[in-house]
């Protein structure tokens, strides 16, 4: 154990490079878009001598070394500067808005999840069956239905018509107020409070978006379980254990899943990484204040401070991201090792 | 932080409505709360800060008071709309102009209160006016309009009587203190939180306002909502009727429409033009709206950039315009039509008014052969994507119709970030679309922004020295002036001759309501006053 802690601590430091030119390359590239905040913030009417003042007053008349050595000072002292867009700290807003995006990316892909793999299963194990047929269906269906397209759909026929889904208000309707601040996560912080209206409350926000998020990280994981559990099941240790009499059920869980499970969980790193992205568009129909919605706005605005930590902490997630996802592979299958 | 503030708040004034952790089943009906959908968010509770955005000015219009209002009037569909002609008091119980009209005392209303109890005093007027002169920005462009740039012009007489000197007569001066800038905040409370480094309370004021309005914040939610909670003791104009107003951050048009089809939502700011007119046709919920005041969508062209310097080339192409498709295209019929006037000179000083053009191809064809252009000629014709719904498909109309007398031309589509850079600050946009509307609704003040060199929305370097004499000796006169519309007409008569601007048409600023809502009024600043709004 004390091998894996060291292995971890080398993951991190192996980080620190990549953090480091990521502060680079987004603080040059927000400084090589075209808009001037300057302009864009001194508001409608402003004259030349007040877009003067705007620009002094964000320290943007000074040198590009400069501001950039601000910056990094800043950010040292956990300080990512103010979004000038939403007038609040960078850091605040990152702090109220990931959860809001972490709950519904993760509520939707653990739909998609519990869908598709299963469904993977099955397809696999009858390959051409009307089964196999709907994996298909769906599959082809998550892959070319736009995000912003299944949301509006999915609000036209069960809020518009049906009336079954609350109003896509965000996070909760409008007669509630979010639980108390724990997790930042409605679900989970309402249920520590215990206060379970609040809960289906925010659980029946949740349903619409986390579907529509659900049907497009579907395909790629469906996909992958039906592909890798079709070459497990064709392998030799399948047939060995098969030959050997073991039952249906230990050959296709204990052999075949747990070797297809190495390749499913690397793409669900990878499913995990884009849905953060398709986030955007689910968040700009069923207005969710989440972090995509955020970063968007600030880019529309060139607001520098607002990218840059939007691009740091999605970079810093990542990289959590994959070290857990390196660390469960190991858990699962020992001859995966951390060290190279 | 927000959470606590909202408390504190509610403790402090909501007693008759207490907020639970949700509200009970019968407040669903939601009598006395109005729920009103937006596209945009705000990014601060004070006007005054840099960087504070336009969606945000209709909380200082609700939360806070002016000396002077604007009236409203019925307009001719029976719509409700500001009226520029009437000013009214607010905090200034009366005003008096001196002999020589270069100051105004105002008396204030001994009933205006601040949120604390406390009177709204001279003193803190003159701090507030202070403010909005010597943070820079587009607040102290917009008092410049009124000829105030100097705390100096700024006087306190006694307690309940205040002074602005300004350095020449202006009618500009007074309807100036109507607009949402000029708002009078609580000075004890600002100047308590300021500091050395920031005297005017900047950091406490974008987050807690300190004011007298109809209205105060209940809470805010960055990037979701705002919640106003009615001031009872609001004296200063008819009472209220919503308690409550919850303003929610919708950022799609398509779930904005949804929610207000489906009742959920009682207001819908800002509507465009085609959802509009789809709502109206269905007539589910009703639409109320005006033509916006001193405001014009038009086709700029750039006199920097040649052919655009020949005034033929210029009419030439105010001759091809497909001015109906594009009203009925980009606009959805949603628009005052501008073309088609029959004199070649204004008739009175109605602005804006029809100019003397329309789509004549055969005129157009003519007028380039006399500028020696027969054969047309290549350009590039620039729009804002922020602008898109209403740019996008007015550029390929005129794309069509300009290549049809041989103009031919390329789109380029420029992000809204980068817009306000190329068109008005560089100005190095040969053809290209420009909405610029005056808040102070006289056409000399259009002229000023629009046809002066070197001024903001002067977007096509047009030049010309009549021009400008005539706008600098019109500015400041009083409209009764019998000079006055001498110089407007001529100053419309050159606009229409030379056409540096092209109008398309003047928008509509449209809202849709459910039916028990009433008395909801378009606006020069296009922000929702919550205060006239009724719902049964």
């Amino acid at each position: 154990m004390p091998d894996q802690l060291l292995q971890i601590g080398r993951r991190l430091l192996q980080a620190v490079p990549s953090v480091i030119g990521i502060v680079i390359i987004s603080f040059a590239l927000t400084r090589a878009l075209p808009g001037d905040p300057a302009v864009y913030f001194a508001g409608a009417m402003a004259d030349e001598e007040s877009i003067a003042e705007v620009r002094q007053a964000l320290g943007l008349d000074r040198s590009l070394v400069e501001q950039f050595f601000i910056y990094v000072s800043n950010l040292l002292q956990g300080d990512l500067g103010l979004s000038l867009n939403t007038g609040l700290p960078v850091l605040e807003e990152l702090l109220t808005r990931l959860p809001a995006s972490l709950e519904l990316t993760f509520t939707g892909l653990g739909l998609a999840v519990l869908i598709a793999v299963p469904l993977g299963m099955l397809a696999a194990t009858r390959p051409g069956s009307w089964i196999d047929h709907l994996c298909r269906v769906l599959v082809t269906a998550g892959v070319s239905l736009p995000t912003f397209f299944t949301g509006l759909f999915l609000i036209y026929i069960f809020y518009f018509l049906l009336g079954w889904a609350p109003s896509p208000l965000g996070r909760l309707d409008i007669l509630y107020l979010p639980p108390p601040h724990v997790t930042g996560f409605y679900l989970i912080d309402s249920l520590l409070a215990g206060d379970s209206e609040t809960f289906w409350a925010a659980l029946r926000q949740l349903v619409l978006p986390a579907f529509t998020l659900g049907l497009f990280a579907l395909a790629p994981i469906a996909r992958m379980t039906r592909a890798s559990m079709l070459s497990a099941l064709g392998s030799e240790y399948v047939r060995t254990a098969r030959a050997n009499g073991l039952s249906h059920r230990k050959v296709l869980f204990t052999y075949a899943f747990r070797n297809a499970a190495l390749p499913l969980l690397t793409t669900l790193g990878m499913v995990f990484s884009f849905l953060l992205g398709a986030n955007v568009l689910v968040e700009k129909v069923f207005a969710w204040p989440g972090i995509g919605l955020f970063a968007i706005e600030a880019l529309v605005a060139s607001d520098y401070a607002a990218v840059q930590g939007f691009v740091l902490s999605m970079a810093l997630l990542f990289v959590v991201v994959n070290l857990m996802i390196d660390l469960l592979l190991t858990l699962i299958d020992p001859r995966v090792s951390m060290s190279d | 932080m927000q959470r606590r503030n909202f408390l504190k708040t509610a403790v402090l004034g909501a007693a008759t409505l207490p907020f639970l952790r949700y509200l009970p089943a019968e407040a669903a009906s939601r009598a006395g709360t109005l729920v009103v959908v937006v596209g945009n968010n705000i990014n601060s509770l004070d006007l005054h800060r840099k960087g504070t955005n336009r969606p945000s000015y209709q909380v200082t219009v609700n939360i806070y008071d002016r000396l002077v209002r604007f009236g409203v009037k019925t307009t001719a569909d029976g719509s409700l709309a500001y009226d520029s002609t009437k000013i009214e008091p607010e905090v200034a119980e009366s005003w008096q102009w001196s002999a020589d009209r270069k100051s105004i005392t105002f008396k204030l209303n001994p009933k205006a209160k601040f949120w604390d109890g406390s009177p709204v005093t001279a003193q803190d007027v003159k701090w507030s006016f202070d403010r909005a002169v010597s943070l820079g920005g587009f607040p102290a462009v917009q008092m410049k309009a009124g000829s105030m740039t100097k705390p100096e012009q700024f006087v306190v007489i006694d307690d309940m009587t205040f002074r602005i000197d300004i350095p020449a007569p202006s009618k500009l001066t007074l309807p100036d203190l109507a607009v949402p800038i000029p708002f009078i905040i609580n000075s004890k409370v600002a100047k308590a939180n300021a500091s050395k480094d920031d005297p005017w309370a900047t950091e406490y004021l974008h987050k807690n306002p300190a004011g007298s309005g109809a209205y105060k914040i209940a809470r805010w939610d960055p990037g979701q909502q705002f919640v106003y909670q009615l001031n009872e003791d609001w004296a200063l104009g008819p009472k209220p009727g919503i308690k409550r107003v919850i303003v929610r951050e919708v950022p799609s048009a398509s779930t904005r429409r949804a929610l207000t089809e489906r009742g959920d939502a009682d207001l819908y700011m800002g509507i465009p033009a085609k959802d509009s007119k789809e709502l109206a046709a269905k007539g589910k919920v009703s639409i109320s709206g005006a033509p916006i005041d001193n405001c014009l969508h038009v086709l700029a062209l750039n006199l920097k950039y040649k052919p655009f310097d020949n005034m033929k080339v210029r009419q030439a192409i105010a001759f091809a315009l497909p001015y109906k498709e594009i009203v009925q295209a980009a606009a959805y019929g949603r628009g005052e039509p501008m073309y088609g006037g029959k004199q070649a000179t204004p008739a009175d000083i109605t602005w804006p008014q029809p100019f003397p053009y329309d789509t004549d191809l055969a005129k157009a064809k003519a007028l380039l052969a006399e500028a020696g252009m027969a054969d047309g000629f290549e350009t590039t014709l620039s729009y804002n994507l922020g602008l898109a719904e209403w740019q996008e498909p007015t550029a390929l109309l005129i794309q069509e119709s300009l290549g049809k007398i041989g103009i031919k031309v390329t789109l380029d589509k420029i992000p809204g970030a980068n817009w306000r850079t190329a068109s008005l600050v560089e100005k190095r946009l040969p053809m290209h679309m420009e909405n610029f509307g005056g808040w102070l609704n006289y056409p000399d003040y259009y002229f000023f922004w629009a046809y002066k060199y070197g001024h903001l929305f002067n977007s096509s370097n047009y030049k010309n020295p009549e021009v400008e004499a005539l706008v600098d000796s019109t500015l400041h006169m009083e409209t009764t002036d019998p000079q006055y519309a001498e110089n407007v007409k001529r100053m419309i008569a050159i606009a229409f001759e030379e056409v540096p601007r092209i109008p398309l048409y003047q928008p509509y600023l449209d809202a849709a309501m459910q039916k028990d809502v009433s008395g909801y009024a378009s606006w020069f600043h296009r922000q929702l006053d919550v205060r006239g709004i009724q719902k049964a």
